[in-house]
């Protein structure tokens, strides 16, 4: 692989005073910087949310542990729920979408590079909105608190008269602001995927990173919405007496946990569908073959974000709904598994037959297609009725969601990081550094994640800040939390490649990988204006097309 | 391999990113949808449930004019836009300034619906549950009566100052899609609320 020199655009001829610089990175519309403020707001939000998530394991390392009173403890596990699904990971998504797909659909920007970087300034500002609540939640008067509702602040512990003090509130306009932000985000996706495409590239020809960020991008509009009139439901009840959630007066509490599950299970595919994303990127190109069954990955999607908004109550088998309504979620869950499976026996397919190079980025998306189909099996098995209503609320449902999201989800993303370092730093990443991450990585998740069945299992419910000994639960959790160290430590190789590639690593050269989407053909990092000219496309593939004349990938289309 | 950055075939930009502004708006409107459907199927879902009085036909009279002033509001945007597009900039404005008045009209009369409710009867959000459903529902509704009001008042006044022209016309076209689906949403809540709840 050659790696001469980058042709960086040489527009710095001082050393500009930082003030500046700072002031350029506050104020900017340009869909890369803003995608790198997403990101890197996620990388600081991932430490804190980690280390909560630490707190809490060494809490749980042996029965009676005093590590951390029965209050932070609630405290702790509200804040690592909240902060990682929606400070964390979602960030995540939006900052390499916000990245990449301008990049990918030749475009000079997304379609409203304004309402982007309110979008992204509307997110921050709940995240730090939520981490105020730690000074703030009492007013004025003295220290406060963080929310301790759970996150997802079932009715009646929102009450004015379970949750006194401001933390509720705190969690409510946090998220209520930041919902904002995605809305927005996802309005602009959507604007860019289907207005700002380079000629040529028609809906049937352009990446599946742009189909399932679009599709993403359309369950934000549908499910973040909801959590939004939720959110304001709660606010009316605490502010202004009303009575939603008030089973006093005849609210229901059983209908916030419908509302919120409305939202929270598409969420779910919102944060899995980008994770996909990236693997139809990866898998490809690590292969050397082009997508299996491009269409069907369309298809397949589609039918994802179809079926994601009918499922939402398997999270509630145990709170004893009518066996019809039981009967048809048991089923639309059950159903939702057959587009997942052909995704993932795509990807197999892509792989079979493939020169297949173990690169880094490969190598986490080998492990998320291992780790996602068990943690898709154990969704299956809480998918049915009868085994939830044993399992519902246990260590089995933590250990099945931490599956599908560090297993699934934050394998995808991490090589998604390595597999853009370049494109975005210029530099190439530490491979042996990566690798190490890589291994050091898997090994904690596994020891965290597998044992962490075993406990739900044998009757561990979730969220007990401790347990009596001699119930079988001790070594398993004493195992889990070994694993969270090894996970700690892959973090800090990973966060430790990264900065010492970006000041340390060799030049990448705009196409190190040898792949076939637009964004290798600009130079790396791209400079603002995306393109020098306008590219035109021909096929899904455009730069093997570039790169083989004589064999181009439009006769095969 | 090739590792200076590719030039790709340049070419004419062929394609139209103006229509974006109608996509964001359509999406814009498939969020609030699904705000507000949240809110309709909590009223509804709350019918009758009220532990306390009063009941909505205590306490509610159906708005007939005032209903027709927001529909009718509809018709006068659509033909403004309509003379924008032909360039005839002064019945624009008046059509405007209609749907301007249309609106006001109907904000009007919610507002004194919710007057006599609150001061005359004595019934609040807190009152009971019923209450509670009810003015978030109306509320959520007449703050986006606010919110188009005050978008189509910017534009009165660029209208005003002589900026607006056939050119905008488009951009006219977003915005009074927002304005048809605040009338469309309040036939949906007119339905609930004053057919059907009632």
């Amino acid at each position: 692989m050659s790696t001469d020199a980058i042709a960086m655009p040489s527009t710095a001829i001082a050393p500009r005073p930082i003030v500046a610089t700072l002031h350029e990175w506050v104020t900017t519309v340009d869909h890369k910087r803003l995608g790198i403020l997403y990101i890197i707001y996620a990388l600081a939000f991932l430490l804190i949310a980690g280390v909560e998530a630490m707190i809490i394991r060494i809490q749980l390392i042996r029965p009676h542990n005093n590590f951390v009173s029965p209050q932070e403890f609630n405290r702790l596990f509200t804040m690592h729920g909240t902060t990682m699904i929606f400070f964390v990971i979602m960030p995540f998504m939006f900052g390499f979408a916000n990245y990449l797909i301008p990049l990918m659909i030749g475009a000079r920007d997304m379609a409203f590079p304004r309402l982007n970087a309110f979008s992204f300034w509307m997110t921050a500002f709940g995240g730090l909105l939520l981490y105020f609540s730690v000074v703030g939640a009492n007013g004025l008067y003295g220290a406060g608190n963080a929310p301790d509702v759970g996150w997802f602040a079932y009715a009646p512990l929102t009450s004015q008269t379970f949750s006194v003090g401001h933390s509720t509130d705190f969690w409510i306009l946090a998220l209520l602001i930041s919902g904002f932000g995605s809305i927005g985000t996802a309005i602009n996706i959507i604007a860019t995927v289907l207005c700002m495409r380079c000629p040529g590239m028609t809906l049937a020809t352009m990446p599946l990173f742009a189909w399932l960020n679009l599709i993403m991008a359309d369950l934000v509009i549908l499910a973040v919405s909801p959590l939004t009139a939720a959110q304001i439901m709660l606010l009316i009840d605490r502010y202004l007496g009303g009575h939603f959630f008030d089973t006093q007066a005849g609210g229901s509490a059983v209908i916030w946990m419908h509302f919120f599950w409305v939202f929270g299970h598409p969420e779910v595919y919102i944060l899995v569908l980008p994770a996909f994303a990236f693997a139809s990127e990866i898998i490809p190109v690590f292969s050397r073959k082009p997508i299996f069954g491009y269409s069907v990955m369309v298809g397949a999607t589609i039918a994802i974000g179809f079926i994601s908004m009918s499922v939402w109550a398997h999270h509630m088998f145990t709170v004893g709904m009518s066996s019809a309504a039981n009967n048809f979620f048991v089923i639309s869950t059950m159903a939702i598994a057959v587009p997942t499976g052909i995704k993932i026996f795509n990807w197999l397919a892509t792989m079979w037959g493939g020169k297949i190079e173990f690169k880094t980025p490969m190598l986490f998306c080998i492990a998320f297609l291992f780790q996602f189909l068990i943690a898709g099996l154990t969704g299956i098995m809480q998918g049915a009725a009868p085994f939830d209503w044993h399992l519902g609320n246990s260590y089995f449902v933590v250990a099945h969601f931490h599956y599908v999201i560090v297993g699934g989800i934050l394998f995808c993303l991490f090589g998604a990081f390595y597999y853009w370092f370049p494109k975005m730093s210029g530099k190439m990443y530490s491979e042996t550094l990566g690798k190490l991450h890589f291994w050091i990585f898997i090994i904690g998740f596994h020891l965290t994640f597998d044992f962490m069945h075993i406990p739900g299992l044998l009757g561990m419910p979730r969220r007990i800040y401790t347990y009596e000994p001699g119930r079988g639960w001790d070594t398993w959790n004493f195992i889990v939390t070994i694993g969270v160290f090894f996970q700690a430590a892959g973090i800090l190789v990973f966060l430790g490649n990264l900065i010492w590639s970006y000041f340390r690593g060799k030049a990448a050269g705009s196409d190190p990988w040898d792949a076939w989407t637009l964004e290798w053909s600009t130079n790396s990092p791209p400079p603002a204006y995306n393109f020098a000219s306008i590219p035109v496309v021909k096929s899904r593939r455009p730069l093997w097309d570039l790169k083989h004349p004589n064999d181009p990938d439009w006769n095969y289309e | 391999m090739n590792a200076t950055s590719m030039t790709m075939t340049e070419a004419r930009l062929e394609w139209n990113p103006s229509d974006r502004g109608r996509v964001a708006m359509l999406c814009l409107i498939a969020a609030e949808a699904a705000i507000f459907t949240i809110f309709v199927v909590a009223y509804v879902f709350y019918l009758g449930k009220s532990l306390t009085g009063p009941l909505p036909k205590d306490v509610l009279s159906v708005p007939i004019v005032y209903t027709i002033c927001l529909l009718s509001s509809s018709l006068t945007i659509h033909f403004a836009a309509k003379s924008l597009r032909r360039g005839e900039i002064k019945s624009f404005g008046v059509l405007w300034l209609a749907t301007i008045t249309l609106g006001a009209a109907f904000l009007y009369g919610t507002g004194i619906e919710w007057y006599r409710m609150i001061y005359k009867e004595g019934f609040t959000i807190s009152t009971n549950l019923f209450g509670t459903t009810y003015y978030s529902l109306v509320g959520l509704h007449a703050f986006h009566v606010v919110v188009g009001l005050l978008s189509l008042s910017i534009v009165m006044v660029f209208t005003l100052l002589g900026r607006v022209r056939a050119e905008h016309a488009e951009r006219i076209d977003v915005l009074s899609l927002y304005w048809h689906f605040v009338d469309a949403v309040w036939i949906v809540v007119f339905t609930v609320v004053y057919v059907i709840g009632r």
